[in-house]
């Protein structure tokens, strides 16, 4: 492979691992706080979709009136979901927030079915993202550059929350000590709340991404990249936000990788992914960045 | 202060609190004593709304407390240094005393605290940056007492500080709870250690089985005849569930 041929591969890794990357940070801010794998997460991405397909292509709204929209709708959504299926069952055993879970995935996929068919729609892709830049023999597609530049500035805001802010550092204290964060005078719910919501603007954003580079919208979109979101949440060690952020990476460029030095297994790349997660679990349970969990966290 | 009437408190099938009545004048130190499992822990649990009381009232300069969610009571003016001291272990020292503050917008006024806890606290000046969780056990509580201190409450409940720490090192924790007082904190503290307590309390009450036994001003009830029996005669019990969630 020549170095123009890698160069390409590396600017697709990197828009997919931001893709993933996006997405995963609203895992594990949800695991970092209550430890539960919210399986209704990628779900949120097909939410975003549909709303910016009914601004754009049934009342005909400007993309960025509609775009924010879908972001802002898909965060409360989030939210919603965090009021009904979730902070009900906070003292119930974990297992029923799981189930709770996973129902909540197949609401939201079949309410979608239920309104917009099964049957796929095109996503109204605007101009301004289309398109490519060829450099000599470099064929970037624009949403290639403009999906690491959203996902950077995104989350360079996340960052500053959680790390600069007070909101943020409750965030930190219940991912620390839930049952103490009352102590402080902390209304625990409202933080848990507004983490729901933060991710679940992400996933917005990324499902808007997602739909732009896979323009086709389906009740059950959000599946896959919800589970290779997670996967890579896993990687990067569940909990951890920078480490989200290294196992989507991580994963992206593995994924185009792959498939670039092997094209006869393109058909496996995500066979692969899932081999991948298996293996380096087997290896460092904890996933790259994450921290043994004592027994009170399990 | 604080006046707490017939109060009752069940995990489950077992009476944690049965029907346990105790104040807190304004401006005075005042211990609960009483072996593991006498209900002490479970009584500052009710007073936080940590602990749902089955019965009984909670009042609190006037306010009715039971019934409202923790950080309510917290934000009325009371602040809780909870048993095993309960800091955030990952966080900075710094980030762990201004969560204590978190409600407070008196930007000036937090500040100035924060430099009185660092006056106080030396050794959490130096470790400002550091995360809480390398802290010694003896740091951690005064982190814990820091952190308390910095929702400036006018009552500070106090649950077993000496737990875990070396003698020399209780007592100056003991030290530190009556110079607080003397600065105009009202204090409840909850001890195992009861001579050392009973030193510093105006008034004690003894807990055993969920009930108070025995009261009295705080030298009367160290001379106290049953202070040993009614204090070590505790059968083994069922103790409160863990602190969690």
């Amino acid at each position: 492979m020549d170095l123009l041929t890698f160069l390409q591969q590396l600017i697709n890794g990197l828009s997919l691992g931001s893709l993933y990357a996006l997405i995963a940070i609203g895992y594990t801010l949800v695991y970092g706080i209550l430890r539960l794998i919210n399986f209704a997460h990628g779900d949120l991405l097909m939410v975003a979709a549909y709303v910016a397909v009914m601004g754009v292509g049934l009342f005909s709204w400007p993309w960025p009136a509609a775009f924010g929209l879908a972001v802002g709708l898909t965060g409360l959504m989030g939210v919603l979901l965090e009021r009904g299926a979730y902070r009900p069952l906070r003292r119930a055993p974990r297992i029923s927030l799981l189930i709770s879970a996973i129902a909540a995935s197949f609401l939201l996929e079949n309410l979608a079915l239920v309104i917009y068919g099964g049957r796929a729609k095109p996503f109204p892709v605007p101009e301004m993202f289309t398109g490519a830049f060829v450099w000599g023999g470099l064929f970037v597609p624009r949403l290639s550059l403009i999906i690491p530049l959203v996902t950077g500035a995104l989350l360079a805001g996340l960052f500053l929350i959680i790390y600069r802010t007070a909101v943020g550092r409750a965030m930190r204290a219940i991912a620390s000590d839930l049952a103490t964060v009352s102590l402080m005078g902390i209304d625990v719910n409202r933080i848990i709340a507004f983490t729901f919501l933060l991710g679940s603007l992400l996933a917005g954003a990324g499902g808007l991404l997602w739909a732009m580079k896979y323009p086709q919208v389906n009740p059950f979109m959000g599946i896959l990249p919800g589970l290779k979101a997670f996967i890579a949440a896993v990687l990067g060690g569940i909990g951890n936000v920078t480490g989200a952020v290294l196992g989507g990476l991580l994963l992206g460029f593995l994924e185009v990788m792959i498939v670039a030095f092997f094209p006869a297994w393109a058909g496996y790349r995500d066979a692969v992914a899932f081999t991948l997660l298996i293996v380096l679990l087997l290896l460092r349970p904890t996933g790259l960045l994450g921290e043994a969990l004592g027994e009170e966290k399990l | 202060m604080l006046e707490v009437f017939d109060l009752q408190v069940s995990y489950g099938a077992i009476k944690a609190l049965d029907g346990v009545s105790f104040s807190v004048p304004r401006g005075r130190i005042v211990t609960l004593l009483g072996a593991n499992g006498s209900g002490k822990t479970t009584a500052l649990r009710a007073i936080t709304g940590l602990a749902a009381p089955g019965r009984g009232r909670i009042v609190f300069e006037g306010r009715e407390l039971q019934g409202l969610p923790t950080h309510e009571i917290i934000r009325a003016g009371i602040a809780l240094v909870p048993e095993g001291r309960r800091i955030f272990a990952n966080l900075t020292v710094y980030d762990n005393l201004l969560l204590g503050a978190y409600f407070r917008r008196d930007q000036p006024a937090l500040a100035r605290d924060l430099d009185q806890i660092y006056d106080t606290f030396p050794r959490l000046a130096t470790r400002r940056t550091q995360a809480a969780g390398t802290l010694s056990g003896g740091e951690q509580q005064m982190l814990a007492v820091g952190r308390a201190l910095m929702s400036r409450p006018r009552l500070l409940l106090l649950d077993e500080p000496s737990l875990g720490l070396a003698p020399l090192l209780v007592k100056e924790v003991f030290h530190l709870i009556t110079r607080l007082n003397q600065q105009g904190v009202t204090i409840l503290l909850v001890e195992q250690n009861a001579a050392a307590a009973l030193k510093i309390a105006h008034h004690g009450y003894v807990l055993s089985t969920g009930r108070v036994v025995l009261e009295g001003a705080g030298a009367e009830l160290a001379a106290h005849p049953q202070l040993q029996p009614a204090y070590l005669g505790d059968e083994p019990e069922a103790e409160a569930p863990p602190f969690s969630s």
